[in-house]
């Protein structure tokens, strides 16, 4: 097409190309064959042990569904979601820890007894005795303050690296306040040692491979939704703003709103990811939400590619693997391993390995490339 | 008021620390609008070239006036190799920039570590800066009051170096307009090198002083560099006066907060302040083109 | 439906104490195809940023009588009043449908906005005739040519069902052929629309403009018919007197080739 005119002979109306049926089955399909790999696969080729790390891993995946519509769709560099990982997993142990005090006949949580606290329970701990409160608190909570700080920083138009540097110092924020108040957190120690989860003991291998299970299930519902906001109107429009936020300003959208959807959704995903990581782990500690892990929650969805979904969720997966089955045995070469995926799939292979499975699809059916957003930057 | 003027010193002594560490920073973000996380490690490598030195010269104090300019040489160079290396290639990414850094911080934590050992080292301070001073019933440290002229001199000297030298003006070229810069015969590479090296230098110079103050460990760097570029957010992109304002200001609120309430509440607040700012004052923090969106 | 007026009153922005827009009045009356033309510098773009919210200006800009200074952008936009850039911009990685799409998409609510999109909409698919693009709906904006981009903002316009267009420079930097299409264009969606143009380009001005206001150091110098303005002895000293800046100079007289 070169310089003909804007009235040009009518093109045949083109029809949306009915998509092929390899096409159309791709996504059900592989949706089909992640859960039975799930559901089937692993509970009989791994050991009871596996599960439980399998799940651990799972937890982080669903960090990386809410990274990647953030990050990979919308350009946000979500550096805390520790925070929000931090708080559902906050509020999920509170409620276990107090449903485990109550079990013993005690009215405190065990670390409470221990630290000398005081005979009554802190004021901000007394809803958290109630599951409903604490099951809601653990999406509700993550989600109100990334909207609180989402408002007045995107209603700003503070982004790109100054956006990224304020969610960081959040994660930092919160994780210093958590170890500075050991005597109702737990400090440093995080709140650890959780028996039960609802009435079941979660030693019992048989409770552990239920955890597994809710999580797992909770994994592909998420997935589920993300791929439906991917493709939504929304999704474009989440891209639109990425890539050119005045632009849509000027169509009468507010891109602000646009930006907080993405933020606090992804927000509530990694609340979700903190409560079931309580009962599949047993712990949650400020260690696991300060800056460290809160940029380490990018890097898998990094490594898969940060624009696709199944992509970040298998990142995130193996980033998670690679790190406990190496940083125990070899904790300084999985350090340095972990600081070359930064800068080998960030700086190198920004579409992450999706792109890669991309390139090749597209060489193999020589069609052209299907416009997979992959750059991720606004600022 | 005694313990006003105390807080305040203290204050002061916290901002001078921030301001150092922010100084590097304004000037490599200005130059090249990259968020550099391995500036922490920077400031790390300063440390340790101290207490290296302190090893090899052996005895009394550290030799300051030799820990000083070696600090920045080494901590400089690392910086220029990180640019040559890296990010020279990821110019119009820096988002990812910012994550390829860090990769590199994680690494260079993990050498010092190799290196050092993971628990903390210490340097013995010179006997010069192990005193007190007391004015008007306020006990000033010297060895706070030292890296306060430190901070001080180096905003001197760096402001001067922008303003007089022909490298400085081929930088202030650099960060107003690259493009106009490079047709105008400037080797914009080179100069985004020097701006690397000098800012990354500053970084080690803030780690020598940072010996003074406390304990020297693989992850000294990640302790400070949020709180220096919550600074550099505040004060505004490339600007050493905003950067001066915001670091005195940030220290002197958190030493308030924190005689008041505790430290990590100090933290909290500190954060809440600078998002509150930005609502205020969000200039300097977003640049609008009208003519072009790109 | 036939546009709104536009109505400008004493309009004034002021950068760090220069004067940008130093109290413009200007009328632009329903269905009018506006060209704005002066020197570099004279405050035009400046203007069209002042009405569409970008920049904080004082005065008052009014269309179809209501007050838009003071309103966020996308409240402006909202208001039925869309503008282009001197340099397009459209969303790159998406396709020309999915730009044209969320162009129409404004007022959509949030139940549509969390459903696939089916089919083409009725006011997309007009406006890809119109713009020409249709063979080209499912290409990424990322590979359209220059002149392909302006049209497709052009487009986005006309999907957004806007009652007043603001183009910057619509027609800088495209071939002979291009320029031509492009003031079709302008004259068809003019039809129903109020449209003040931006450009240097003094032939394609008086092709297509339908009035002329010559803006100089942030002030209306002059307003009227192509004829008008070009008779006018100041407009004349304004751009005769300036023949060295780097201008399509002199009015009077036809020099592009």
């Amino acid at each position: 097409m070169t310089t003909t005119a804007p009235p040009p002979a009518p093109t045949p109306a083109v029809a949306t190309p009915p998509p092929s049926p390899s096409a159309r089955f791709r996504v059900p399909g592989a949706f089909l064959l992640g859960a039975v790999l799930l559901f089937g696969v692993a509970p009989l080729v791994l050991s009871d042990f596996r599960i439980s790390l399998l799940a651990k891993y799972l937890c982080y995946a669903i960090v990386a569904v809410g990274v990647s519509l953030a990050w990979g769709r919308g350009g946000l560099l979500v550096l805390g979601q520790g925070v929000f990982f931090g708080l559902g997993g906050y509020a999920m142990a509170m409620h276990l820890k107090l449903a485990d005090a109550a079990a013993a006949g005690e009215t405190l949580p065990d670390f409470m007894l221990l630290y000398g606290s005081g005979d009554a329970l802190p004021w901000w701990w007394r809803p958290f005795a109630n599951p409903v409160f604490a099951l809601a608190a653990t999406v509700l909570l993550p989600m109100a303050v990334a909207a609180l700080l989402g408002y007045f920083v995107f209603r700003r138009r503070v982004r790109g690296a100054y956006f990224a540097i304020l969610s960081q110092a959040l994660a930092a924020a919160l994780s210093i306040w958590l170890v500075g108040q050991q005597t109702t957190t737990g400090g440093t120690n995080g709140l650890t040692d959780i028996r039960g989860f609802f009435g079941y003991d979660l030693s019992d291998p048989v409770n552990q491979r239920t955890v597994y299970f809710v999580v797992a299930g909770v994994l592909l519902l998420l997935m589920a939704a993300a791929r439906q906001l991917f493709v939504s109107r929304y999704g474009e429009l989440l891209v639109a703003v990425r890539d050119a936020e005045e632009r849509v300003r000027f169509l009468g959208y507010d891109p602000a709103a646009v930006k907080l959807v993405a933020y606090v959704v992804a927000a509530g995903t990694a609340g979700l990811a903190g409560a079931l990581f309580v009962p599949a782990v047993g712990i949650i500690s400020p260690a696991l939400i300060g800056i460290v892990p809160s940029i380490g929650f990018v890097i898998g969805a990094a490594v898969g590619g940060r624009a696709s979904l199944v992509g970040a969720v298998l990142g995130a997966v193996a980033v998670a693997w690679a790190q406990s089955s190496l940083s125990d045995a070899f904790p300084a070469a999985w350090t340095y391993l972990q600081g070359l995926l930064f800068v080998v799939a960030v700086g190198f292979l920004p579409g992450g390995l999706a792109s890669v499975v991309t390139a090749l699809r597209a060489r193999r059916t020589r069609t052209a490339p299907a416009p997979a957003p992959t750059k991720g930057e606004t600022a | 008021m005694t313990v006003i003027l105390n807080q305040s010193f203290t204050g002061i002594s916290i901002g001078a620390v921030l301001l150092l560490i922010a100084l590097g920073l304004t000037l490599t973000f200005g130059q090249m609008g990259v968020i550099n996380m391995a500036h922490g490690e920077f400031i790390m490598t300063g440390a340790y070239t101290t207490y290296v030195l302190q090893q090899a010269v052996g005895g009394a104090g550290v030799p300051l006036l030799l820990a000083l300019p070696l600090a920045f040489l080494v901590a400089g160079g690392l910086g220029a190799l990180l640019e040559w290396l890296l990010i020279r290639r990821l110019y119009t990414r820096p988002l990812d920039t910012l994550l390829v850094t860090w990769g590199v911080a994680l690494m260079l934590q993990q050498l010092a570590r190799d290196l050092f050992g993971a628990p903390n080292v210490h340097t013995t301070a010179p006997d010069t800066l192990t005193g007190n001073v007391s004015v008007a019933g306020v006990v000033l440290t010297t060895n706070r009051l030292f890296i306060l002229g430190l901070a001080l001199a180096c905003v001197l000297g760096l402001t001067l170096m922008l303003r007089l030298t022909p490298l400085g003006r081929r930088v202030r070229a650099v960060v107003q307009n690259r493009e106009l810069a490079e047709v105008s015969g400037i080797a914009t590479g080179r100069v985004d090198r020097t701006a690397f090296f000098i800012g990354s230098g500053l970084a080690g110079v803030a780690g020598v002083a940072l010996t003074l103050v406390g304990p020297i460990g693989p992850t000294m760097g990640t302790n400070y560099i949020v709180d220096a570029f919550l600074v550099v957010v505040a004060g505004g992109i490339g600007r050493l006066r905003g950067a001066v304002v915001t670091a005195f200001a940030l220290g002197v609120l958190q030493a308030v907060l924190e005689y008041s309430t505790t430290t990590s509440v100090a933290k909290v607040v500190v954060l809440v302040a600078v998002v509150a700012f930005l609502q205020w004052r969000p200039q300097g923090l977003y640049t609008l083109r009208t003519r072009s969106l790109v | 439906m036939s546009g709104a007026g536009l109505t400008v009153r004493d309009l004034r922005v002021t950068f760090d104490g220069f004067r940008a827009v130093d109290g413009v009045d200007l009328d632009v009356p329903p269905g009018d195809l506006r060209f704005l033309i002066g020197p570099n510098g004279a405050g035009k773009t400046t203007l069209v940023d002042a009405v569409t919210g970008l920049v904080r200006a004082t005065g008052s800009v009014r269309f179809a009588g209501e007050e838009l200074l003071g309103r966020p952008v996308h409240r402006i936009a909202r208001r039925g009043i869309g503008r282009t850039f001197q340099t397009a911009t459209v969303f790159e990685q998406l396709t020309v449908l999915q730009n044209l799409d969320i162009a129409a998409g404004a007022g959509r609510g949030p139940l549509t906005l969390l459903r696939r999109r089916r089919g083409v909409p009725e006011a997309v698919a007009h406006a890809l005739e119109t713009i020409g693009l249709a063979g080209l709906r499912d290409r990424p904006a990322g590979v359209l040519a220059h002149g392909q981009k302006q049209w497709l903002e052009i487009g986005m316009l006309l999907v957004q069902d806007v009652r007043l267009l603001l183009l910057d420079e619509p027609v800088a930097g495209m071939s002979h052929d291009e320029r031509e299409a492009t003031g079709e264009l302008l004259r068809r969606v003019g039809e129903d629309r109020t449209v003040v143009v931006i450009e240097h380009d003094m032939d394609f001005m008086r092709s297509y403009a339908r009035s002329v206001s010559v803006l100089h150091a942030g002030k209306v110098l002059k307003q009227g018919t192509v004829a008008e303005v070009q008779a006018d002895a100041r407009v004349q000293e304004v751009y005769l007197g300036r023949a060295a800046a780097p201008e399509p100079v002199a009015v009077p007289v036809a020099e592009e080739a």
